[in-house]
């Protein structure tokens, strides 16, 4: 059965918005989007043309910091259309319903809008003792993920839990905690990692969705390019005070004041995607090399087990923390000297009678005298 | 012992070759000193403003061009694994034959463990140090991957691109760095052991080994009829 569901701009009328705010949230998509002003055109068609998209999110095992990002995002306007145009049929945290007509209203979402749906997860699933860590309604979350992805059109994963694990995943990873991609397969998944990811790049993820009914490009790694193609360090107002070599020794220092770059006091900056350094936090307020922390690589894969925090080096693999790959290779360095020196001593011990023959041997008188003999 | 000896001179290292160890000796160097240096770089601080400065963008720029320097030699040097002479070829450094097994046995027993006296007669390189010389090869390989890997992601040209699938293999910049950063220990452990060896060798056995990837000449002893 099919709804005979609103599009954008009819809904938008039903709230009493006039076609100059419409058209000033087309424009503000567009620019959300990154796409030039000749684009704009599109997105009103769209807009005008669309029917709601409906969405159901599900939340895993995370801390709901994702959802607390994406309510706070700093244009109200999109926000807010955002989230009251897609029709959010199902998610724990904002929705009124709850028990039976919850589950209820999921159903019906799964079944009426079959292949249409967008399926947001939040959170990471967990796969350990047959899923019991995370049970909603009776069923674990991974019946319920592989129920809810199979009609859906796309899946966007958010957060860090639920494309790479986040915390959850950390070692020893104890209730088995794994992300969407490794479950699902044979849908298009976008992953907006992060922890959170920011707000306007999630309102932005969705917004294309819903404007080109398609999904981002997306890099090697699944991320939507246009948040995810460039390392915060590139994009970092501290950068040159790095290419000048002028660097945080450590946090309580005079460069430290001065706002010198955090690389050595172990900024993940250079090792991470993403677009705090444009976007910025909190309305564009800060974010957080501009508050004189380093990054710590939220939105990168195994950021927990790549500590320590404030050391360039990760801590090496098999080896106590805090021993990074300088200290085992030193190590191995000088034990390395101490053969070379041991067996410099066994060669004059052993070979000594070989190299003396050699050494007689060539002594000049000893050659003259040779030659001296056989020429006669 | 060997009284009616006499040594002759034999032309091993080709100058393609010996240009291409010097050529690589040099970018090593260059590569290992910008590299730690990159990775922990040293508190000279002025109280200069940062666009007065750009010593740090410099080190980086001699690493990368470096970089580029050390893997078109390294592919010259497989060129020339084909087409030069006997003892630059290819097929000395990996061991195919079951005797290549066995040089390196006995290159264990004479010159590691001493356990035998005489020397191996051997031109070029010796089974063991082939092999070796393969591992390093493997290792400029990934050295070579995950350094334009990590390259990529600041980089508009196409070629650095053809690596940067190693990041996501790898499970991110951070992982790829850290192997980078390992790998370039093991460049230093080598020389180290390298430089040694070449010293001992000439020591013990007087062929002009050291000599050799100077002017290409070793000696060989030959019985006098």
């Amino acid at each position: 059965m099919k709804i005979n569901s609103p599009t954008y701009w009819e809904a938008m009328q039903a709230k009493g918005v006039n076609r100059r705010d419409f058209l000033k949230y087309c424009a503000w998509l567009g620019a959300l989007l990154g796409i030039e002003a000749s684009g704009v055109g599109k997105i009103v068609h769209a807009m005008e043309t669309k029917k709601r998209l409906p969405v159901i999110w599900l939340h895993g095992q995370e801390c709901t910091c994702c959802s607390e990002s994406f309510i706070r995002s700093s244009h109200p306007v999109v926000a807010n259309v955002i989230l009251d145009d897609i029709s959010l049929d199902y998610t724990e945290t904002l929705m009124a319903a709850s028990g039976y007509q919850a589950e209820k209203s999921y159903r019906d979402t799964i079944t009426k809008y079959k292949g249409e749906y967008i399926l947001c997860m939040e959170g990471a699933i967990p796969t350990g003792n047959g899923g019991v860590y995370c049970c909603i309604g009776g069923r674990s979350m991974e019946q319920i993920l592989k129920e809810a992805a199979e009609g859906a059109k796309a899946i966007i994963a958010w957060g860090n839990c639920a494309t790479h694990g986040c915390v959850q995943a950390a070692k020893p990873n104890p209730t088995g905690a794994t992300p969407v991609r490794k479950l699902i397969s044979g849908k298009p998944i976008i992953n907006v990692p992060g922890c959170p990811p920011i707000a306007e790049v999630m309102t932005g993820v969705i917004a294309h969705v819903l404007t080109f009914d398609r999904i981002p490009a997306l890099d090697s790694m699944g991320r939507p390019k246009a948040f995810y193609s460039r390392r915060v360090h590139d994009s970092c107002y501290r950068r040159p005070n790095y290419d000048a070599g002028l660097f945080v020794e450590t946090f309580d220092d005079e460069n430290a004041k001065k706002g010198y770059c955090l690389y050595k006091v172990g900024c993940r900056g250079p090792v991470t995607y993403n677009s705090c350094a444009i976007m910025k936090w909190n309305n564009g307020v800060s974010y957080p090399i501009q508050s004189g922390h380093g990054c710590i690589g939220c939105s990168e894969q195994n950021f927990w087990d790549n500590g320590p925090f404030y050391k360039h080096l990760p801590s090496f693999p098999g080896f106590p923390i805090e021993k990074t790959a300088d200290d085992i290779c030193i190590a191995i360095g000088a034990a390395t000297a101490a053969g070379i020196a041991a067996h410099a001593i066994t060669t004059n011990i052993r070979k000594r009678a070989e190299i003396k023959e050699k050494v007689e041997k060539g002594r000049i008188k000893n050659i003259e005298k040779e030659e001296g003999v056989n020429n006669g | 012992m060997e009284k009616n000896t006499v040594l002759k001179r034999v032309y091993v290292w080709q100058l393609p070759v010996r240009f291409y160890h010097w050529l690589n000796a040099l970018c090593i160097l260059i590569l290992a000193i910008t590299g730690y240096i990159i990775g922990n770089p040293p508190a000279i601080q002025s109280g200069t403003e940062a666009f007065k400065g750009y010593w740090f963008g410099t080190v980086r720029f001699i690493h990368f061009v470096t970089a580029f320097v050390f893997f078109f030699n390294f592919v010259f040097r497989i060129y020339w694994g084909f087409v030069g002479n006997r003892f630059a070829k290819w097929n000395n450094f990996i061991p195919f034959k079951k005797s290549d097994w066995k040089g390196m046995l006995r290159i264990i027993m004479i010159d590691i463990l001493q356990k035998e006296s005489r020397p191996l007669r051997k031109i070029g390189h010796n089974s063991l140090a082939g092999f070796t010389y393969f591992i390093l090869f493997i290792i400029f390989l990934l050295q070579s991957i995950t350094g334009f890997g990590l390259y990529s992601a600041m980089s508009t040209s196409w070629f650095p691109k053809l690596f940067s699938w190693i990041v996501p293999f790898l499970g991110g910049d951070l992982q790829a760095r850290q192997l980078h950063h390992v790998l370039m220990w093991f460049f230093i452990l080598f020389a180290f052991v390298h430089v040694y060896l070449v010293f001992y060798h000439d020591y013990v056995e007087g062929r002009g080994i050291i000599s050799s990837m100077g002017g290409g000449w070793k000696f060989i002893e030959r019985e006098i009829k």
